[in-house]
């Protein structure tokens, strides 16, 4: 039976050539994810690695747990405790380290890199072995830096060039002293690093005479948990902990493995989809190549093949496809890894060097998801092969298309169907996360009802089509009752674009949602022209404030300071805002009481003075971190939204019990409103510090918008994999469609259809099965995004469904494109046929 | 059959082939399928051509009919020489003057009896003569089941469409490829019944390649063909007098 099987791929090389590539691709989506990253998370490993080669303990400071209504603040590492450790027995040396948050500009003053990954740190006396000088020399004094050669490099700096710095407010510009190299992990990454003296640093970050971190290096013969031992004795473990090199390597590759997995779990979900749709088209294609060999096999069972061979026929033939899918997708796969490599590098995502990872277990897979999902979606197929009777190897007709009914599967699809929209609707009355599981379980069940139905919907929504077909004539209307003649074959290409469209459709219409949400929220609460904030979300000095406060054409700011208290036993933060001015740059809608903030008056949102049972006139004590406390009266009850939210008081009031105040954002009031020379004219007053965005109420939205753009645009580059995996189910289900009709091709030939008209009937079967494949695909969209809204609506007060109509017709205007490209090879085929073969061909 | 001649019978001819030649190949393995037939298909007469298997028979009807090209020679359909057209053409011409019957009836098993009838004016986009269409449909007695589909039909009233389809758009000429290839005697009966009082009442030219004696005895005219060529034709036939033809023909063949 082997070499039957054998021989039946090899004499079907054309039509098993689309299965071989829906399959191909999956695999290599697959392959490609794992390839991608395991060399990426090999690459970070290796880099955080070398980091961790010259600590081989680190002393940090233990944070301390808050009791009742006292601010536990963690401890300092002191200078005192660096000497000490230094002394330890065993102890070759130690660090002291200090970092803290760095912004360094170009020439053009731009800040390099995206801002979150701009740092600073302490350079460790003349001759830091953290940090091997590449040129220059060590960092002394206020006036002087040292960056890293990567930096240096993209902005063409060099030794002795002045360079503009900003740490959280003022704008440095030192000279740079030196320039290193570096293994950090994040300069790697595409990040920056710039290094003061350690006197410096410690004034810079606001630490004077204390560090964040201890390295402690071992001298040579003593064990790293020798020295851990060591410090603990000699530090105490009720201030600091220690931890070994090692340890701090392991828990940092555990860190990257844990956050490379979200992203492979993400890409493999797509690739799950890509395969998903994928086995269609497998189905169809041995459903066709068994119809078609119905006499063969039949023969095969009239000479004595037991219906377990001819199933195993089948099953060999799909393994072997199988295994040519899943080699040719594999080697795709590491194609794709690579590229993908190769595209996060040039989007500014710089990965660390290191070569391609390809695991044995990353052949198993591609191979296993190759032959599996072959086998799975041939085995039915398969089953059928061998309930063919012998006799029918006698009977020259030929094997119709199967005539059960659908009466079976039809109830089957009702149910699942009203099961899935009773279970997503009642999902769509819970709270937020409560409704997720359900909202997720009703939306499977609602796919796959709708799937198995489709072939009862296709006869009445291709029937809605007449119309329009029938201006296109006789191929209008042959074309519209083919594509309801095999309504399970119809049915099962339209779902492998269903479920593309559906997912994009879904994303689109929640993506579009949530930003009219977020933006309506950010826009109509604030009446401030600008919002004053850190490139990487990073306090501002409260300077900031001050500065823009003094600048000509401002008239009102007020910052949104964060501040820690403890109220009633639990921690509880505060934001400190200018109370004259708050009413002014904002516009809150107040539910009762007054909106005043001053003095001991302060005002809250609902949710938190429901958490609190605070009403109108209630009174509290906050306790701050200098163990001070004052008592504050509850003045109005506000509605919070995502910037502006929970007890709002005066800045005046807290300030002077915080320590190192900061500010998440300041908000600006000017005399003319927003305008580009006003900006200008705030970011020089700002001294225009590459670390600061001054932002309009245009900017945000804008932002929001580019965020939202981004994020559907790589969702829609991963779905597009569905969509060519179905654009090849179309290209198949046609090609199968046009040869069982050759005969009637050729009457159609022969009575006077002109090759124009043929090409045009199979185009328009095509775009039909297209289109409606497009049109459920966007119904069901639809629904889900408007489910999942409901879902998110009960935690955003400003969410509102917003239906992306344009987009939607360009989704449609896909789904016939899909339709017409596909319909391309099988059309000029049919036109082609020779009508005398194709008329005496049974 | 002493009926006189329709008037202009002996005098128009529908279609015509002359010096036609179709070869396969070339060289070594070169197969001569015609070799210079020329032969004429007279309006409103019912010809029958016959030969045994691989003779050439259906080779010629397709070369007339206009379904196959050939290699040398001219063919004429009215006054249209095919050799020159272009397929667009061609297919023009099949669908305005040629009608067609086949041996598997062909029908389109998406389509009503009535709508298959009508498809070639479909294709052209032109509206079927009604009262033409319903003699059409007296004659071949399907006006019960002009609304069942090709699967519920058997398979003489499959043919019978067929041919209600052949003449419906009242072409210059029907060729039939072994009409009755598929169906039992009474079925074929029926067929060939409406064929020649298609020729006799309505004036049809109908050219139908069979093997059968009795199918070419309802013909006006037989052609035999033997290895490409014509060997010769007899007129009036009966289906003992072509029977012996053919064997006398069969036993020259095997002696020769």
């Amino acid at each position: 039976m082997f070499r039957t099987a054998l021989r039946n791929v090899l004499a079907h090389k054309a039509r098993l050539l689309m299965t071989v590539l829906a399959v191909m691709l999956g695999v290599a989506f697959v392959s490609g994810t794992l390839v991608f990253t395991n060399t990426i998370s090999d690459a970070f490993q290796n880099s955080s690695a070398k980091g961790f080669d010259r600590v081989d303990v680190a002393v940090q400071a233990k944070s301390q747990a808050d009791k009742g209504n006292t601010i536990n603040k963690t401890p300092e590492l002191t200078q005192a405790m660096l000497d000490r450790s230094a002394k330890v027995p065993g102890a070759a040396n130690a660090v002291g380290v200090v970092s803290g948050f760095t912004a360094i500009a170009d020439k053009d003053g731009k800040l390099i890199g995206g801002g979150f990954q701009s740092q600073g740190g302490n350079y460790w006396g003349d001759k830091d072995p953290r940090y091997p000088l590449k040129s220059g020399s060590a960092p002394h004094g206020a006036h002087q830096v040292a960056i890293d050669a990567k930096t240096a490099e993209r902005a063409g700096y060099k030794v002795g060039d002045k360079v503009r710095l900003s740490v959280n407010g003022p704008v440095l510009t030192p000279t740079i002293s030196g320039i290193f190299t570096t293994d950090d992990g994040n300069v790697a990454a595409g990040g920056s690093l710039a290094l003061y003296d350690t006197a410096t640093a410690q004034k810079l970050f606001g630490k004077p005479g204390t560090y964040d971190e201890i390295d402690v290096q071992a001298a040579p013969g003593t064990s790293q948990v020798a020295l851990k031992t060591g410090l603990d004795n000699a530090l105490g473990t009720k201030l600091v902990e220690t931890t070994t090199g090692k340890k701090l390597a392991d828990d940092q590759a555990e860190q990257i493995a844990a956050s490379m997995s979200g992203l492979k779990q993400g890409l493999l979900v797509f690739a799950g989809i890509a395969l998903f749709v994928g086995t269609f088209i497998i189905a169809n294609t041995f459903t066709m190549l068994v119809a078609q060999r119905t006499k063969e096999l039949a023969l095969l069972r009239a000479v004595g093949a037991s219906r377990r061979q001819v199933t195993r026929s089948v099953l060999i033939e799909a393994f072997v496809v199988g295994v040519v899918a899943g080699g040719t997708g594999l080697v795709a796969g590491i194609g794709i890894g690579a590229g993908l490599r190769a595209l996060m590098g040039t989007l500014g995502g710089s990965v660390p060097d290191g070569p391609l990872i390809i695991t044995p277990g990353t052949v198993a897979t591609a191979l296993a998801v190759g032959v599996v999902i072959t086998m799975l979606a041939a085995w039915l197929p398969g089953r059928r092969a061998a309930k063919i009777p012998p006799v029918a190897a006698m009977s020259s007709i030929h094997a119709k298309a199967t005539t059960k009914s659908l009466v079976l599967r039809n109830t089957l699809g009702a149910l699942f169907t009203g099961a899935g929209v009773a279970v997503v609707l009642a999902a769509t009355t819970m709270d937020g996360s409560d409704g997720q599981a359900p909202m997720g379980l009703g939306a499977v069940l609602l796919i796959i009802g709708v799937f198995i139905l489709t072939p009862l919907l296709s006869r009445p929504l291709i029937a809605a089509a007449a119309p329009v077909l029938r201006i296109f004539g006789i191929s209008g209307k042959l074309a519209r009752q083919n594509s309801v003649r095999n309504p399970r074959r119809t049915a099962a290409t339209a779902s492998a674009l269903m479920i593309g469209l559906t997912l994009i459709t879904g994303m689109t219409v929640m993506a579009g949602s949530l930003q009219k949400s977020i933006d309506k929220m950010a826009s109509s609460a604030i009446r401030a022209d600008y919002v004053v904030s850190m490139a990487n979300g990073n306090e501002l000095s409260p300077d900031v404030d001050n500065k823009l406060k003094a600048t000509g054409e401002v008239t009102d700011t007020s910052p949104l300071r964060n501040v820690y208290s403890r109220i009633d036993g639990s921690g509880e933060s505060l934001t400190g805002v200018n109370g004259t001015a708050i009413a002014k740059l904002t516009d809150l809608k107040v539910d009762n009481g007054a909106f005043t903030v001053g003095g001991n008056q302060v005002v809250v949102d609902e949710d938190t003075a429901k958490s609190h049972g605070w009403k109108q006139g209630s009174s509290f004590t906050a306790h701050y971190e200098d163990g001070k406390s004052t008592p504050l009266t509850v003045a109005g009850i506000y509605e919070g939204n995502e910037l502006i939210r929970g007890i709002l008081v005066d800045s005046r009031t807290v300030t002077p019990h915080m320590d190192d105040p900061g500010d998440m954002q300041v908000l600006v009031k000017t005399a003319d409103g927003a305008s580009g020379a006003t900006k200008d004219k705030l970011e020089k007053a700002l001294g225009s510090n590459p670390a600061i965005k001054v932002q309009s109420k245009q900017d945000l939205s804008d932002d929001i918008a580019k965020m939202f753009t981004l994020m559907l645009n790589m969702l829609y580059g991963l779905l597009a994999m569905a969509v060519i995996v179905a654009v090849l189910g179309v290209i198949n289900t046609l090609a199968m469609s046009v040869f069982e009709r050759s005969q009637e091709i050729g009457m159609l030939r022969a009575i006077g259809l002109d090759r124009k008209g043929i090409k045009r009937m199979v185009r328009l079967e095509s775009l039909v099965i297209s289109l409606f494949g497009g049109v459920l695909g966007i119904g069901l969209g639809v629904f889900f995004g408007w489910a999942a809204g409901e879902l998110l609506g009960t935690k955003m007060a400003t969410y509102e469904l917003v239906l992306p109509w344009a987009r939607m017709g360009v989704f449609l205007l896909l789904a016939a494109a899909v339709g017409v490209l596909a319909a391309l090879w099988p059309a000029r085929r049919a036109a082609r046929l020779n009508m005398l073969t194709a008329i005496k061909s049974e | 059959m002493t009926t006189t001649p329709v008037v202009g019978r002996a005098t128009t001819t529908a279609a015509r082939a002359t010096d036609l030649s179709k070869i396969y190949g070339q060289g070594e393995t070169q197969v001569v399928a015609l070799d210079r037939v020329s032969v004429d298909f007279r309006q409103a007469e019912f010809t029958a051509i016959m030969g045994p298997s691989g003779s050439g028979k259906s080779t010629l009807m397709h070369c007339v009919a206009g379904l196959d090209t050939f290699s040398s020679g001219s063919v004429r359909i009215g006054e249209t020489e095919l050799g020159s057209l272009k397929d667009k053409q061609l297919t023009k011409l099949r669908r305005d003057k040629i009608g067609f019957i086949f041996q598997a009836y062909n029908l389109l098993p998406t389509l009503t009896a009535l709508e298959n009838i009508t498809l070639p004016m479909d294709i052209a986009g032109r509206k079927p003569d009604k009262q033409w269409l319903e003699t059409v449909i007296r004659m071949v007695g399907l006006k019960d089941r002009l609304g069942h589909r090709p699967s519920q039909l058997s398979g003489g009233q499959q043919q019978r469409v067929a041919v209600a389809r052949a003449l419906a758009s009242k072409p210059d000429i029907i060729f039939g490829d072994e009409p009755t290839g598929n169906l039992d005697s009474r079925s074929g009966a029926e067929v060939l019944g409406f064929l020649r009082n298609s020729v006799r009442e309505l004036g049809q030219t109908v050219v139908m390649v069979t093997h059968d004696p009795v199918a070419a005895a309802y013909a006006d005219r037989v052609v035999f063909l033997a290895d490409g060529r014509i060997v010769d034709e007899m007129y009036r036939p009966t289906s003992d007098a072509v029977l012996d033809f053919m064997k006398q023909f069969d036993a020259k063949g095997r002696t020769s």
